[in-house]
């Protein structure tokens, strides 16, 4: 088998070495019950080719996002990524090295997440970041439970913009851990809501912008009305390319902002992995959960990066640990870097304006033939029409992926009518001209 | 002396002694120093060529950002050159053994790669239209039929990102079990002194109490302790098997059996499938719960820490309890479910935004396939094989924690050998990087004094695994003539010596900032 080096004399010497008669005598610890002597009833070993052959057919069988028009995004976004990118994180220093805990040979790694914290905090407005979560879901339910550490208090509220699927990996974790959690009733332009709920037993408020619906929201008030009650507020952001083009969550008073990082360097990968951005105020810095690198010095006095800050962590703190990550997304955090230290802030803006430019041209292009329902929009919407669901259906035959119907996110929302439509600098004025030619068509 | 036909030698005369030399811009050689991307000045500069759009913001007003965001730009040319730098600065499965016990740093095939790029995969949305994905989901059902097969279990549960995602997955469908059987009083979890952090972590953090099953004096799970410690209010027991001695535990049917007895649900942390995967079938030992990393057994790359996988496979008891959202055959193909839509479904949740980790699925397929059955029984065999070879030739001069009997996938060393040497654990460890090596894992498990838990895996040659234990052995017997300063001063000759972790957590220095430099420069 090509994966395994051994050959037949290798493991007849390597047993004559340890002094066993067969591989059987090895596992003598197994209970005889639990011995399997056959082999499995699955497949036996297939060749390069032919793994290649079966894993084509199944690739066959789907329809990839770039195969036409394809408005789809609600916390996934099809963005060009630059060639160099995926070369480079296929570098085996890069691919095949593990957590960098023996910094002397895992610089490269410990500079690049130093870099990736360093962007992370810039484009956040924030003062510091992690070295990067799983994705943005479980850094919101992160965020969620480290303002229970920081203000000791139990309850969260989540505002009726918040990706539902956000909101509901932040109940379902945030409240095993022990914490109340508010969520509000799905609103397409009500982030402000959530300040009729702070009180003083608010540890949080969860905002998005742009929210689930598109809709860019000034947060400013909120955070007023949050650390007026001693609350936290947290920024989620599920299109990290909009801090190209809108204000920062830091600058509007977020005490920890969070992100979907896949945007910047990363493919959509039906769902994942993707890489969770975290960032807060320095002064929280000690409660933030999952790794951070940091710099320092070597024994020569050069400059250098180590992970720091572990005794937050599950593997040293055991069950005193602040959180449940391990593992990060380094790979995917590595994507996010270079695809960023590409762009850099001259490039960014232009791809974040550009995506701004499409979604305005979309909305020109969607006048007359539906409703649309988002005030301020970055590159997605929210469109009314009946049934939304059909609507998607049928566009397919059209040969158009018309965007999410809201009810696929949330099927008890009874929000059946509301479309979410999204763009990128992948999207054409012809893609855009014939989805509002098939919408018009099929809407009469 | 050969000479070449413009009178030039093609082969190097005397040189004076090379490990004295310096260069004149501190580099060496090919190992350059690297600046920080902040530090290369591309302030105004971009790598990406785009249209000018052809709307402006002014819709937005003062929703736009115009402060500074503080992020450079570097052409292609220097973005290339700037990572393949750094690259070079890390250690790689691909350069040498990489013997962290417990982390299975195995090959990661590069067809697993190519497989997880084909558009088909790589470029769908979670999103679009279930009938434009059956592909996808056509993958994701033969990939948790391959893991339930292997496991012999009921059910999986793909959607957690890593191990310890799995672990909290785990749990909570325990939790969830016992609450809708009436049982919510039960808050406390049986976790052996050797296991993994995350264990304690992980049942911690969903509430429960913690209490730690001693361990025997070969190694495992002391049967009668953990009977003593079961009662009525014990949700769990955790336990890792093979466990993170590298045993396997031999009374393990009987613990699970007083386990189910006392009413308690037995989670086994599955970190170390890949020393019985295709030999042993948890569900047959009988587990409940138990996660697959991925990333270990599956060999998708631990990329510089990430991103993993960690499905969870669950019993027919916490079926019922998985996350949202699971697959079903429906009339018109494969379906994602995700919500609830009738009784026999008793979810506690969701682990996180869409479906889990596709990249991983396809890379963990195609290595499933490739090896099928027969070529999967042989990399447990292959994996134990090579530990025990390492375990049985490093015995030479090293101590073994637990000489009797083999091991499973790893060996596990203590520092009796290193008594009276002034050569630590740590030490010994950072000059196997002067002689090419990564570190095995050190200090843990805690049960063991120094410990040294080496885990090489199933693909490594035999010439490499003897490479390994000639310069484990030769490190071994330098330390025990005295050669201290080899060890204590270790590495001399990584990119850097050793780091000032203190110095690090003392004052964090989390983020470039541009009067960092200027401190820099002044001190």
């Amino acid at each position: 088998m090509r994966y395994l080096p051994l050959t037949p004399d290798d493991r007849a010497q390597m047993l004559g070495v340890i002094g066993a008669p067969d591989i059987d005598a090895l596992f003598a610890d197994v209970p005889v019950a639990a011995r399997k002597k056959d082999l499995f009833d699955l497949p036996k070993r297939a060749g390069e080719l032919e793994v290649e052959r079966e894993l084509g057919q199944l690739a066959a069988m789907n329809r990839p996002a770039g195969a036409g028009p394809f408005f789809c995004g609600a916390g996934a976004y099809r963005h060009h990524v630059p060639a160099s990118v995926d070369h480079l994180i296929q570098r085996s220093e890069f691919l095949t090295s593990y957590t960098p805990y023996q910094p002397e040979i895992a610089q490269g790694t410990l500079q690049v997440l130093f870099e990736f914290q360093t962007q992370v905090a810039a484009l956040t407005g924030m003062d510091v970041a992690n070295a990067s979560m799983y994705d943005g879901s479980t850094a919101t339910a992160e965020a969620v439970m480290m303002s229970q550490r920081v203000t000791r208090r139990e309850k969260a509220i989540l505002s009726g913009g918040l990706h539902p699927h956000y909101a509901a990996v932040t109940q379902t974790i945030a409240h095993a851990e022990g914490m109340e959690i508010v969520r509000q009733k799905a609103a397409i332009d009500a982030e402000a809501d959530v300040i009729a709920a702070i009180d003083s037993s608010v540890a949080c408020v969860v905002v998005q912008t742009p929210n689930v619906f598109g809709v860019v929201t000034d947060v400013t008030r909120i955070a007023e009305a949050a650390h007026a009650a001693g609350a936290l507020l947290i920024v989620v952001t599920t299109e990290a390319v909009s801090f190209g083009l809108l204000k920062s969550p830091g600058e509007m008073g977020a005490d920890i902002a969070v992100a979907e990082g896949q945007s910047i360097g990363n493919a959509l990968n039906y769902g994942g992995p993707y890489v969770g951005l975290f960032a807060c105020r320095e002064k929280l810095v000690r409660q933030m959960p999952g790794r951070l690198c940091g710099e320092t010095v070597d024994a020569q006095g050069r400059r250098g990066y180590v992970l720091t800050l572990s005794t937050r962590e599950q593997h040293i703190r055991r069950e005193k640990a602040t959180s449940n990550i391990c593992t990060n997304s380094g790979l995917c955090a590595l994507a996010f870097t270079i695809h960023l230290s590409l762009l850099g802030e001259v490039g960014l803006r232009q791809m974040a304006a550009l995506n701004h430019s499409r979604a305005r041209e979309l909305v020109a292009a969607l006048s007359g033939v539906c409703e649309v329902l988002t005030p301020r929009f970055f590159n997605e919407i929210a469109v009314r029409v009946a049934n939304a669901s059909a609507v998607v259906e049928a566009l397919l035959q059209d040969g158009i992926v018309a965007g999410v119907p809201y009810s696929r996110l949330a099927p008890e929302a009874g929000l059946d009518d509301v479309l979410l439509l999204a763009v990128t600098e992948t999207t054409t004025s012809e893609d855009i001209a014939a989805l509002s030619a098939a919408l018009k068509g099929r809407l009469g | 002396m050969a000479m070449n036909n413009v009178g030039r030698p093609t082969a190097p005369g005397s040189t004076p002694d090379a490990s004295a030399h310096t260069s004149l811009t501190g580099g060496r050689g090919l190992l350059q120093d690297e600046p920080l991307l902040f530090e290369l000045g591309g302030w105004d500069k971009t790598g990406v060529d785009f249209d000018a759009p052809a709307h402006d913001a002014s819709d937005l007003g003062d929703l736009v950002r115009t402060a500074p965001i503080g992020i450079p730009g570097l052409s292609e040319p220097e973005t290339l050159r700037h990572y393949v730098r750094l690259s070079q600065k890390n250690h790689a499965i691909d350069l040498a053994l990489y013997p962290l016990g417990s982390c299975t740093m195995k090959h990661n095939p590069r067809l697993n790669e190519k497989m997880a790029r084909v558009a088909g995969f790589a470029d769908l949305h979670p999103l679009q239209p279930i009938s434009t994905t059956q592909g996808a989901l056509e993958l994701m059902d033969r990939l948790a039929h391959w893991l339930k097969t292997l496991t012999g279990m009921p059910a999986v549960a793909l959607t957690p990102k890593a191990g310890a995602h799995g672990e909290l997955c785990g749990l909570l469908c325990i939790k969830a079990a016992h609450e809708a059987a009436g049982q919510g009083h039960r808050r406390r979890v049986l976790v052996p002194t050797s296991a993994h952090g995350t264990n304690p972590a992980t049942a911690a953090f969903v509430g429960y109490s913690v209490e730690e099953i001693a361990q025997t004096a070969d190694g495992r799970v002391d049967l009668a302790d953990l009977e003593a410690k079961l009662g009525p209010d014990v949700a769990a027991i955790m336990v890792t098997n093979p466990n993170t001695c590298g045993l396997f535990e031999r009374d393990v049917i009987e613990i699970a059996r007083v386990a189910h007895a006392g009413g308690a649900y037995f989670y086994c942390d599955g970190a170390n499938f890949n020393a019985i995967v295709g030999r042993v079938r948890p569900g047959d030992l009988g587990v409940d719960a138990m996660h697959i990393n991925l990333h270990k057994t599956f060999s998708t790359p631990h990329g510089g820490g990430g991103p993993g996988a960690g499905p969870v496979v669950l019993s027919e008891a916490l079926a019922p309890f998985a996350p949202a959202p699971w697959l079903v055959h429906g009339a018109g193909g494969l379906e994602l479910v995700e919500e609830a839509r009738d009784e026999a479904a008793q979810t506690f949740g969701r682990m996180c935004a869409f479906q889990g980790q596709m990249g991983m699925f396809v890379r963990a397929y195609a290595y499933m396939r490739s090896h099928g059955s027969d070529g999967l029984r042989q990399v447990a065999e292959d994996a134990v094989l090579n530990a025990n070879y390492i375990k049985a030739v490093l015995s030479a001069e090293m101590t073994p924690a637990f000489p009797e009997g083999p091991c499973m996938h790893e060996a596990l060393f203590d520092d009796h050998w290193l008594e009276g040497t002034g050569v630590t654990t740590l030490d010994f460890a950072k000059a196997m990087i002067d002689e090419g090596f990564h570190p095995m894992t050190m200090y843990f498990p805690l049960v063991v004094h120094g410990a040294m838990l080496i885990e090489p895996t199933e693909t490594e040659s035999k010439r490499e695994l003897d490479r390994f234990c000639d310069a484990l052995l030769a490190l071994a017997r330098a330390a025990k003539a005295g050669d201290v300063e080899r060890f204590t001063g270790a590495p001399y000759l990584a990119p850097l010596g050793r780091l000032d972790e203190t110095l690090a957590a003392r004052k964090p220095k989390l983020t470039w900032r541009p009067e960092h430099a200027s401190t820099l420069a002044a001190e």
